[in-house]
């Protein structure tokens, strides 16, 4: 197959993920704009980071001036399941140059990295289906933020619209994506009780950690305590 | 468009740690073994972050938000990532009203 068929054949991977981010990436860029930031902060964040769940958690943590150490703890928490991902998707990337495997996986997110792991169980892995995946989906999410940074900064105070609760509907959507059952119950209400508690009585930034520290916790716990034939299998 | 330089600071933290996550991959393949209990909390990550990032909207807000939030909860089990958006956030405006 040549270069430029595996690169179409990437894109075609691709485009309904991107469609789908569309609205998303509108409603990223208004959200972010809500906050203060600049079309120009926008669009360099996600040239930049690119990690859709970790720029919306940044973005609701935004104030005046910036709270740096808490966006980035954030983001490095929501970003670690990557460190998995990577994990499992570097011995695929064999036909990857040093300089490709770099470059590649700088913008691998979730939407991309399961269609290459899905791709790579009948054919080996090419940098023209990875690349041909990536700068479309890169550049819908830059187009689509940017856009939204600029429409979203004229429609006044979010307050009205109750667009300021689009955060918390949108990341209750997100968990409800990551539900597995009795152990996401326990982490969720972990989390949820702990962040609450912390932000009353020590304040933000404080609520993310002492909240995902005890979801993590809850976690562990409660995949303690089920059965063992069960651990078993998961383990084989 | 303006780039304020606390601002730019926090983007290029993010995007740091993230590369990094990205990249710890390719130095750990084939050296990960974790246990089953180790996988569970590696995989609560996303959830109890999200979590912990939106509870004092949903719960230390007011009982309009706590309300907006439970609705949205309901929504999620049945309805796609905009839909429950577009729930939540008419939930808080009807109810900041009553």
């Amino acid at each position: 197959m040549s270069v430029l068929d595996d690169a179409r054949l990437g894109f075609s991977d691709i485009w309904p993920a991107a469609v789908a981010a569309v609205p998303i990436g509108l409603l990223f860029g208004a959200l972010a704009a809500a906050k203060g930031l600049s079309p120009l902060e926008v669009f360099v964040m996600g040239a930049l980071v690119f990690a859709g769940g970790a720029q919306f958690a940044a973005v609701e943590l935004w104030a005046s001036p910036a709270p740096v150490f808490a966006i980035i703890f954030s983001t490095l928490l929501i970003n670690a399941r990557h460190v998995l991902m990577s994990a499992s998707i570097a011995p695929k990337l064999g036909r990857f140059s040093p300089a490709q495997k770099l470059m590649g996986l700088y913008y691998m997110a979730d939407e991309n990295w399961a269609l290459a792991e899905k791709r790579a169980r009948v054919r080996q892995l090419t940098p023209a289906y990875w690349f041909g995946m990536i700068v479309p989906f890169v550049s819908c999410w830059l187009m689509t933020t940017t856009m939204g940074a600029t429409v979203g900064a004229a429609m006044g105070d979010p307050r009205n619209l109750g667009a300021d609760f689009a955060f918390t509907a949108l990341f209750i959507a997100l968990v409800a994506s990551f539900w597995k059952g009795r152990v996401t119950f326990w982490t969720v209400a972990a989390a949820g009780i702990a962040s609450a508690l912390t932000y009353k009585l020590v304040g933000p930034p404080w609520h993310v950690a002492a909240g995902a520290l005890s979801g993590l916790l809850a976690a562990w716990l409660a995949a303690g305590t089920e059965p063992a034939v069960l651990a078993e299998g998961v383990k084989s | 468009m303006t780039l304020d330089t606390l601002n730019l600071v926090a983007i290029l933290g993010m995007a740091a740690v993230t590369y990094l996550t990205r990249i710890a991959g390719l130095a750990l393949a084939g050296r990960l073994d974790l246990s089953p209990r180790a996988q569970a909390a590696f995989d609560a990550i996303p959830p109890a972050v999200l979590v912990a990032v939106i509870a004092p909207s949903a719960l230390a807000t007011g009982w309009p938000e706590t309300g907006a939030a439970l609705l949205a909860a309901l929504a999620a089990t049945r309805l796609p990532l905009l839909a429950v958006v577009a729930v939540g956030v008419l939930a808080v405006v009807g109810l900041r009203m009553v």
